[in-house]
């Protein structure tokens, strides 16, 4: 017979139950008894971009993970679809960030069987700060994860981002963010090129040139490799759902933007406003 | 002192079975039957809250007929369980025979130590990469499962339209005529007289070979009522 945990009425959650059932399974809840820090025991993902434009959000990662000053990966994926609206990215800790998008995947598809509907999306922003707490103490050891999460909201019809810090506070962001080692730089590079409703073409092309200024200047952010052909991770996520930029459709971007920095290896020059 | 009355074991069990059997014959009928992309369900119910059909996982689906509450129960119980499955190893390492023999153990256990036995039938149906490796698990009251080819009908008239599927059941039906048929056979066989349903009384769901990762899909709104027209 199944355990009666099964059979019980409940709560919709999946993170829940297995807290309850096999709370060894979360790594998140794991404590590591030396007070040391950690940091450079484990790969660390680096730089997610992400923005808003008329047709939604896109959300953008570079492919690289480091251990210290190694590069651990070189094609490593930290931007994931989430369920059927809505995108994560990871920076921080690889393998501890890997698990909790696992977990929030599981935990957004767990509700929505039970429940026969979709969580809102501020619900799975909601989720995602509380299973992010559950890692703060790993997070003060240096094993820090801070995801980014993106979406098309199906009631207001219109694409949002959410950011977080390691204590799982939640912050929705108007128009664009980064986070991760190169996150500073995506972040400027982003403040000067981005425009109010932009097409999905122009934001891909905003996102990609932000993650080629960020790899640029933080040894951690890997740009695009043209001889392995390892370009960064899009997800473009409007009112058809999410969908992941293909090889070849990325191949055609990336060219663009390399052939573009040939000429000029800073990137497009922003035009100065006259002033009054 | 007076004495409880001796109440032979077989006479426990099969006033419980019948018990069980007429609980499960007041309901609305289930069909479940395969086609070429996968395996369709249709339930006649008009709710459009109070599900039937429902998503366990990628490639499993599950139909169900009798009291709501009892099978509400394992639905969520077998949701849990591939969830599990599926997190602490890996998707493809949950099948329908593991929740399908979870089900069974359960309704067995229920069967025989409760005093009031589960008045429910359930389908757990699974679909693989062909449909020569679809999988039909048919599970009663008392925990017996069988393994059914092509499909299963369950609920007040399920002898009666068994045998019609019987005979107008074929392999490798299109999604259209498979469910022209269900609707059909429950419109002809779920009332004292023929009538026929309109898709506003119906549950449709599929599992659909050609959808990426999760199979499950509903059809309702103007797709059922094009496959209908």
């Amino acid at each position: 017979m199944l355990p009666a945990a099964y059979l019980r009425s409940g709560s919709p959650s999946f993170a829940d139950f297995l807290a309850d059932l096999a709370p060894d399974l979360l790594s998140a809840r794991l404590l590591l008894n030396a007070a040391v820090d950690s940091s450079t025991l484990a790969p660390h993902g680096t730089t997610i971009v992400a923005l808003r434009g008329s047709f939604g959000a896109i959300m953008a990662g570079d492919r690289r993970a480091t251990m210290g000053n190694v590069i651990s990966q070189r094609d490593i994926e930290k931007v994931f679809q989430a369920d059927e609206h809505s995108t994560i990215g990871i920076a921080g800790a690889a393998g501890i960030a890997v698990e909790l998008v696992r977990l929030f995947q599981v935990e957004l598809e767990h509700y929505e069987k039970i429940e026969g509907m979709q969580l809102s999306l501020d619900g799975k922003a909601n989720r995602l700060s509380a299973l992010l707490r559950g890692n703060l103490g790993m997070a003060m050891q240096g094993l820090a994860v801070v995801p980014m999460f993106a979406g098309y909201d199906l009631d207001r019809e219109r694409g949002r981002i959410f950011s977080y810090d390691i204590t799982g506070g939640r912050y929705e962001e108007h128009d664009y963010h980064a986070v991760g080692s190169g996150g500073f730089f995506a972040k400027n590079s982003m403040k000067k090129m981005y425009r109010e409703n932009m097409t999905a073409e122009q934001a891909i092309m905003v996102a990609l040139e932000a993650l080629y200024d960020a790899a640029d200047d933080d040894s951690a952010t890997g740009g695009p490799d043209l001889a392995r052909g390892i370009f960064p991770v899009i997800a473009v996520n409007d009112a058809a759902g999410v969908r992941l930029l293909h090889e070849d459709e990325l191949t055609a971007y990336v060219t663009t933007i390399v052939q573009a920095r040939q000429r000029r290896p800073d990137g497009p020059l922003v035009p100065m406003e006259e002033s009054q | 002192m007076s004495m409880p009355f001796y109440v032979a074991p077989e006479q426990v069990i099969k006033d419980k079975a019948d018990y069980a059997r007429k609980g499960i014959a007041r309901g609305r009928s289930v069909i479940v039957l395969e086609y070429a992309d996968g395996v369709l369900f249709v339930a006649e119910n008009p709710s459009r809250a109070l599900h039937k059909i429902s998503e366990i996982y990628d490639r499993i689906g599950f139909a169900a007929v009798g009291k709501y509450n009892e099978f509400e129960n394992l639905r969520v119980a077998g949701v849990r369980l591939a969830d599990m499955r599926g997190y602490s190893y890996d998707r493809r390492d949950v099948s329908g025979r593991s929740i399908a023999n979870a089900y069974a153990q359960t309704l067995g256990t229920i069967f025989t130590e409760m005093p009031k036995p589960y008045e429910v039938e359930i389908v757990v149906a699974e679909i693989g990469d062909d449909s020569s490796e679809d999988q039909l698990y048919r599970l009663t009251f008392d925990g017996s499962v069988a393994d059914e080819q092509g499909y299963v009908a369950m609920g007040g008239q399920a002898e009666s339209i068994t045998s019609a599927l019987e005979a107008q059941w074929q392999a490798g039906m299109s999604l259209e005529d498979a469910l022209k048929l269900a609707v059909r056979l429950l419109g002809e066989f779920g009332a004292e007289a023929a009538r026929t349903l309109e898709p506003a009384a119906l549950e449709v769901a599929v599992l659909d070979r050609n959808r990426p990762r999760r199979t499950f899909a509903r059809i309702n709104g103007g797709r059922l009522d094009a496959l209908l027209a």
